[in-house]
């Protein structure tokens, strides 16, 4: 290739980094600036009228209630159903890969189809599932004589239900990624745990767990970004009620943002979500980068 | 004899979870086919009296849900062929070229994985609605062109192309997209297929987006007017199942059909660290 030309790489990316910086790469520089202004459905019709506020918006949301409760509510559902959804993966791959497991192939396609059905459809029929008197969970529950639970209008039962949902939907897909590790775990390790005369559990938990820390990583990375962004199942099942308990961060900015057209605040809600999921990003590789060290 | 038992335990726990796992699946396909009011009975039932197909004659024939039906596969259709063909380009531009800045620029990609998508849709909406994209379908195919995962599927897959054979095409004076065209794109093909049904089903499953951007309810996805039928026909539970069953069943049966492709695609994102 001769001096002075353009390498021909660049006319294979230009396109998609035309695409992802136009759509994608400005408008978050835009929401970071969009954040640190009043922008709201007046600006909408006259952006002249727009003033800076610093960080106005993020002192406000600091201070109000509704924002603190949707954050504790998303850290609960991040909390307690993202170790749940990775246990309920972890325990399905470990079944899947027993020795003496058999149809492995069936069983795998049945846990996973929650995973590619449609969240709005699934939660639709959740929320029918959940209804106090002729859903079925109850009706399942009763069998072994637990009370009628309203699942979705109880305040303190709306969120774990919703927890329920979405370890339901997800389990399968960290499920394959779990299959994967477990696989590519040596069998020559446990041979060898088992000369040293090791139990079922002192291999599980000498090989088997830790040959799958960067497995564990991986997935507790990714279901931890995507849980922090939970919206269609509280948006479909609850609107954020009962009591605003289902309310989440996302919610919370889409109702500010698209329904009253507070710019500005939605951004700087936008930004608070990203910061803690960054933040706590880091932190989990920092940790992990640590404990591999040893 | 322990062995037995073991197998058994391992069994037993296994059809129990699948039996959970299929079960809302289930009942959501039954409770379709029950007449209105049966799926609310007390107490529940499983399985209807007089299986009926009114409510899915109903979607189609009162509710105009062909439409949303039509504006799903067409939406999560040209999303897919667009993003398969800028996505391509530019996996394969990451993996065969050295042009200056590229691993910089890489890693400038990956890192954006972590920002949430939610953090651009607002400056989004206002820019489309700039370019009066906004209430159209454009508005829903234009921020699906690329996407960041699958640059990284495509290229890693790109990696294992040797360079003699690109070199050979060269030599025999093929121009370089007439080199990606006929030769890239052939070799990538297993990977090109995963993102293909990664990027279908996602389009098809997306309800935020499209909820935010499409207004009028002749542009609606089948998530959105589903969503939007939920709110209007809470009673109507047979009515909402058939609805439901309309959404989940296309692209139950693309992962059926391609669950290996799927499958492969999601243990290439995990296992690769």
């Amino acid at each position: 290739m001769g001096r002075g030309r353009i390498d021909p790489g660049w006319g294979f990316v230009a396109p998609a980094l035309l695409a992802i910086g136009a759509f994608f790469f400005v408008p978050v520089v835009a929401s970071l600036l969009l954040s640190f202004t009043d922008f709201d459905v007046y600006a909408v019709a006259r952006p002249d009228r727009l003033r800076l506020v610093g960080l106005g918006n993020y002192a406000r949301l600091v201070a109000e209630p509704r924002f603190r409760t949707a954050l504790a509510n998303t850290a609960y559902f991040v909390i307690v159903g993202g170790p749940l959804s990775v246990a309920a993966s972890l325990g399905a791959a470990l079944l899947l890969e027993a020795k003496v497991a058999r149809w492995k192939g069936v069983f795998r396609t049945v846990f996973f189809l929650p995973v590619v059905t449609t969240l709005v459809a699934v939660a639709v029929v959740w929320r029918y599932l959940y209804h106090p008197r002729h859903g079925l969970l109850n009706l399942l529950l009763g069998v072994f004589g637990i009370g009628p639970i309203d699942w979705l209008g109880d305040p303190r039962w709306a969120m774990p239900a919703i927890i329920l949902l979405a370890v339901w939907k997800n389990f399968g897909f960290n499920m394959v990624i779990f299959i994967a590790g477990l696989q590519s775990v040596p069998e020559r390790l446990y041979e060898a745990a088992r000369m040293d005369g090791a139990s079922g559990w002192q291999q599980f938990r000498r090989v088997t767990l830790p040959m799958l820390a960067p497995t564990f990583l991986f997935v507790a990375v990714v279901t931890m970004i995507g849980y922090f962004q939970l919206f269609a199942e509280p948006y479909v099942m609850t609107q954020g009620g009962p009591a605003n308990s289902t309310l989440s961060v996302v919610l919370r900015m889409y109702e500010e943002g698209f329904r009253w057209w507070n710019v500005g605040y939605g951004a700087a809600i936008a930004f608070v979500l990203f910061a803690i999921i960054l933040l706590l990003t880091l932190v989990q590789l920092r940790l992990r980068a640590r404990e591999a060290i040893p | 004899m322990r062995r037995r038992v073991q197998t058994f335990a391992v069994h037993g726990v296994l059809v129990v979870a699948a039996l959970l796992t299929v079960l809302p699946l289930l009942w959501m396909v039954t409770a379709s086919l029950m007449p209105a009011g049966e799926a609310s009975a007390v107490p529940p039932r499983l399985v209807p009296s007089a299986a009926t197909l009114d409510h899915y004659r109903a979607l189609f024939a009162r509710l105009h849900l062909t439409r949303a039906l039509l504006n799903s596969a067409g939406l999560a259709t040209a999303v897919t062929l667009v993003s398969l063909f800028l996505n391509s380009m530019a996996g394969y531009g990451f993996a065969k070229f050295r042009f200056a800045g590229r691993d910089r620029l890489f890693r400038v990609l990956l890192g954006a994985l972590v920002i949430p998508a939610q953090v651009a849709m607002l400056p989004l909406f206002l820019i489309l609605r700039a370019l009066g994209a906004i209430d159209t379908y454009w508005a829903v195919v234009v921020p699906g062109m690329a996407s960041v995962f699958g640059i990284f599927l495509v290229r890693q897959y790109a990696l294992g192309i040797p360079d003699s054979v690109l070199d050979a095409a060269r030599v025999d004076g093929a121009g370089e997209f007439r080199i990606y065209r006929s030769l890239v794109l052939f070799l990538c093909a297993p990977v090109l297929i995963t993102l293909a049904v990664f990027t279908f089903m996602g389009t098809w499953n997306d309800f935020m987006w499209p909820l935010i951007v499409l207004a009028d309810d002749r542009l609606y996805t089948l998530p959105v007017a589903l969503a939007n039928l939920a709110g209007e026909h809470v009673q109507d539970t047979e009515l909402m199942m058939a609805g439901a069953v309309l959404t989940v069943l296309p692209v139950m049966l693309l992962f059926v059909f391609l669950q290996r492709y799927y499958v492969a695609g999601i243990m290439s994102g995990g296992v690769k660290e």
